[in-house]
């Protein structure tokens, strides 16, 4: 899937991710699923770090946005992104377990959602959402 | 059994033993095998965040309890909410369990409780990050002398 670099406005064949989460450890764990499987990827640590990198002109093929976060949590942040235009594949990755907490975060614009701790095969099926939409 | 054998038979006792008294969970395993030539540090790395991450933690904590005017109960839940999910994503159970009992002494408001918690999470995180520093210590030597990181099953 081709998608705007992380440099910006260079088109590239590789897959981009955003993660999305306050949390230094978790943030570690989630750049090297994605080194792994070698997704282009950023990091910022809360949810109006996320819209302003959009803002900036950055798109992403996959966001990982974690839900609790200090400035903008999760759920504000996805709504927002999704009332900017942003199609991008967004799956919520939080510890909340609780159907309410976790409707709400969906319902918010969310195409996938796992909860943590994230592995490798809960990546890979999220991936393979993304390929088989595109 | 020369030096390299020792070594690495120390290392798998190690690990066994960190899994076996509910230290480690699955997900420390998970995180080992994401370690490669490419980066070749990383368990250490999320390790060193990990112990980073919980210092502050529990300083925070520990802060907003000794406030005398009125503990701020949805602060400390904040904090016990980070240690929890970092925690968790880094396979220590002991750790992730204490927090679970945490926030409900959070929930209620509950500040004798929130501080026993706080007590026995200092304690079982000190203990895994001896048991860790030491494993890493084994590994070190062993790459020191030749040999190689026994494999993560």
């Amino acid at each position: 899937m081709a998608a705007q670099g992380r440099h910006g406005g260079r088109k590239s064949n590789k897959m981009t991710a955003l993660v999305v989460d306050d949390n230094i450890v978790n943030r570690a764990i989630h750049l090297r699923l994605l080194d792994n499987l070698s997704i282009e990827n950023e990091a910022v640590g809360n949810g109006k770090e996320a819209v302003d990198i959009h803002c900036s002109g950055k798109t992403f093929d996959l966001i990982l946005m974690d839900m609790d976060m200090p400035i903008m949590n999760g759920i504000e942040a996805t709504r927002k992104l999704r009332e900017m235009g942003i199609r991008s594949m967004i799956a919520g990755v939080s510890t909340r377990s609780m159907e309410q907490d976790v409707r709400e975060f969906i319902e918010a614009g969310l195409d996938d959602y796992q909860e943590k701790p994230l592995t490798m095969s809960k990546l890979i099926s999220i991936i393979h959402k993304i390929n088989g939409n595109g | 059994m020369d030096v390299v054998n020792q070594l690495q038979r120390q290392f798998i006792d190690n690990s066994a033993s960190l899994h076996r008294e509910g230290f480690l969970d699955d997900q420390f395993t998970q995180l080992q095998k994401l370690q490669d030539e490419n980066s070749p540090d990383f368990v250490v790395e999320v390790a060193s965040l990990f112990f980073e991450d919980c210092e502050k933690l529990i300083n925070n904590m520990s802060r907003a309890l000794e406030q005398q005017q009125g503990v701020d109960f949805k602060q400390v839940d904040a904090s016990v909410h980070q240690l929890k999910g970092s925690s968790s994503s880094i396979g220590a159970v002991r750790v992730k369990n204490i927090c679970v009992a945490f926030r409900s002494f959070c929930e209620a408001q509950n500040r004798e409780g929130c501080l026993r918690c706080l007590q026995q999470v200092t304690h079982e995180y000190s203990l895994l990050k001896n048991k860790l520093q030491t494993l890493f210590r084994l590994e070190k030597q062993i790459l020191a002398a030749g040999g190689s990181i026994p494999g993560v099953e």
